[in-house]
């Protein structure tokens, strides 16, 4: 595994939607190369007969019952929205003009 | 009488209580007023509620002058880490993008904290969204440490615990994702727990790495962990990860401990978490507890866990990759900031760019970023996929080692606490901070931290217990009578060596 370089930084963060300054990117690619090489040791002993885990314990699934359960009030949850109009969540435009 | 109720523990505050030698609104207010007097110090609160914590106080009065029925802890105040929703006030998890934020509802520990009478003295300051060891990296300034205030006070939950330490509160609620529980409370000679994952409700934290969170208490004494692990504790049905059944009760345990009997107790030293990189200082004082515990009967064996070699590695892909999805929510739609990139279209996803490199600190944006490169294409199976193998090695260690010894023991950190400022600059030197707590965390396992004593620099030492999934009751018996034996050696809590604060009057 390679480190991280400035141009991957940059699209990295892009995907991640987070504008970032030209030093900022400077800043952060110097600080991931360190980190990457640090902790890509993990792969040394995760080898094919390793099964991976995504969760502590074991678990089931779960559901509830198919009963109603009350929402919260709207003007409750509008009132944390940066922009509200009618009851909705006013937002900007989801796609450009093109 | 006031001006010492202060310095009791939660247990004494509640006797107290209950024997009506004090009310909740006075109990209340004596904390209040020491906020007032050492947060310009200290700073571990970001909102301090003090209107709801005496209206609540002045409820709980009157349910017990009516004779009701109530929790042991009813009337005592606690502090809560501000990464916990409180509907009515503001929660920030200490970040620009939530500045002024009022949640609409209560996290289930919320209610189950209003529902046993605790007054709510206010939020406590953290990392920004509980990203850090040092709570350096809030976006409202450093929290201090009461033992010497130009050091930091661990992280993320520097708040709760020098809240804690400083005397502001008798109990605070944390969060432990990799040690911010734990590592605050060994650095700050404070009691810190980080429950089983899934024995604490996670409805309403707000989520950094969902695998990984668990709640806890932070105290000052063990007994008090235990008491307000059980108001804290229990299913809630409303997070698909919680247990879905009754564990040992943490309170008989810790009584059980305190009488100081560990005859037949197999105490397992891990190997891997001491020695080199860890200060002679704490090395020291790790030691001396070993010979309390075995002095109590105990049989003190050392295990290894080779694969802990790898454990930091591990956390620092598990967790970015958990917080970069779990962090897409702050989009700049629905609440918090919302910022308009300064030329160009306004689109969604431009402003959702802009509000986000407005909004997040620095720690925030590398690990939302590193989180986003390690699940990218081509990365997935080298980093993510990697890193949930090596989770399987540290359980497969955990489980072996709990084959020949009943708790796991270590120093709670390397080190005691370092200087302001010293580690902000070198983010790999900041993670190696939680190289001791992190394996429980990917492990789901239970830990605790409680101090040992003192450093040859004169600052706290913690040790850390850690137990098998929901065998939390064994930290308490065995932390409760370490806590014990220690004590008995010093003649007063550890705290009691602490400076006094210079008080803002």
């Amino acid at each position: 595994m390679s480190t991280i370089s400035r141009d991957e930084v940059a699209r990295v963060a892009e995907l991640a939607r987070i504008e970032l300054r030209p030093d900022e990117i400077d800043k952060l690619t110097g600080d991931l190369g360190v980190i990457v090489e640090s902790i890509a040791q993990v792969s040394e002993v995760a080898t094919d007969d390793v099964p991976a885990t995504s969760h502590p314990l074991p678990i089931d699934n779960v559901f509830r019952a198919d009963v109603p359960q009350p929402a919260l009030p709207v003007e409750d949850v509008l009132a944390g929205a940066p922009a509200s109009e009618d009851g909705k969540f006013l937002v900007p435009q989801i796609l450009g003009e093109e | 009488m006031t001006s010492d109720v202060t310095r009791l523990s939660a247990a004494a505050q509640a006797a107290l209580l209950r024997t009506s030698e004090i009310s909740s609104v006075e109990l209340t207010r004596a904390h209040l007023d020491r906020i007032s007097a050492v947060e310009p110090a200290v700073n571990a609160f970001l909102h301090v509620s003090e209107p709801e914590a005496l209206a609540q106080a002045a409820a709980v009065d009157a349910r017990r002058a009516a004779g009701e029925e109530l929790h042991e802890l009813a009337g005592v105040p606690i502090a809560v880490k501000d990464i916990v929703v409180t509907k009515g006030i503001p929660t920030t998890a200490a970040s620009k993008i939530l500045e002024g934020w009022v949640p609409p509802y209560d996290a289930t520990i919320v209610e189950r904290i209003k529902g046993a009478g605790l007054p709510i003295l206010g939020k406590t300051n953290l990392d920004e969204f509980a990203m850090g060891s040092s709570t350096e990296h809030s976006a409202y300034g450093d929290t201090r440490n009461p033992w010497d205030l130009d050091r930091i006070p661990g992280g993320s939950g520097g708040g709760s615990a020098a809240a804690v330490a400083a005397f502001e509160a008798p109990l605070a609620v944390g969060t432990d994702t990799g040690g911010s529980i734990r590592q605050p409370a060994s650095v700050t000679g404070t009691v810190g727990v980080k429950p089983t994952y899934g024995a604490v409700s996670r409805y309403g934290l707000i989520a950094m790495a969902s695998s990984l969170d668990q709640a806890g208490p932070v105290t000052r004494t063990v007994l008090d962990s235990a008491l307000l692990q059980e108001v804290l504790g229990g299913y809630d049905p409303r997070d698909s990860t919680s247990i879905p059944e009754a564990l040992p009760s943490p309170v008989a345990a810790a009584r059980r401990g305190a009488l100081g009997d560990l005859s037949g107790l197999r105490v397992g030293v891990v190997k891997e978490l001491s020695g080199e990189g860890y200060q002679a200082g704490v090395r020291a004082s790790f030691e001396a507890s070993l010979d309390l515990l075995r002095a109590a009967g105990a049989e003190v064996v050392e295990v290894s866990c080779p694969s802990f070699g790898y454990a930091l590695g591990a956390y620092y892909l598990i967790m970015p990759s958990e917080a970069s999805s779990n962090l897409a929510k702050f989009d700049g739609m629905r609440f918090g900031l919302r910022v308009e990139p300064s030329e160009g279209p306004v689109t969604a996803e431009r402003v959702m760019s802009a509000t986000r490199g407005a909004g997040f600190g620095d720690e925030v944006k590398r690990r939302v970023v590193l989180g986003t490169y390690a699940l990218s294409a081509g990365y997935y199976d080298a980093y993510y996929g990697s890193a949930q193998k090596v989770r399987t090695l540290v359980q497969r260690d955990f489980d072996a080692a709990f084959g020949v010894a009943d708790v796991l023991v270590s120093p709670t950190t390397p080190t005691t606490a370092f200087k302001l400022g010293e580690k902000l600059d070198d983010p790999l030197a900041m993670y190696l901070n939680d190289v001791a707590t992190i394996p429980a965390n990917l492990a789901g396992i239970p830990g605790l931290s409680l101090p040992s004593g003192l450093s040859d620099d004169g600052l706290p030492v913690g040790f850390q217990i850690l137990a098998p999934a929901k065998a939390d009751d064994r930290l308490y018996l065995v932390g409760a009578a370490l806590e014990a034996a220690l004590e008995n050696g010093w003649g007063a809590p550890l705290l009691a060596q602490a400076p006094e604060l210079e008080v803002a009057r």
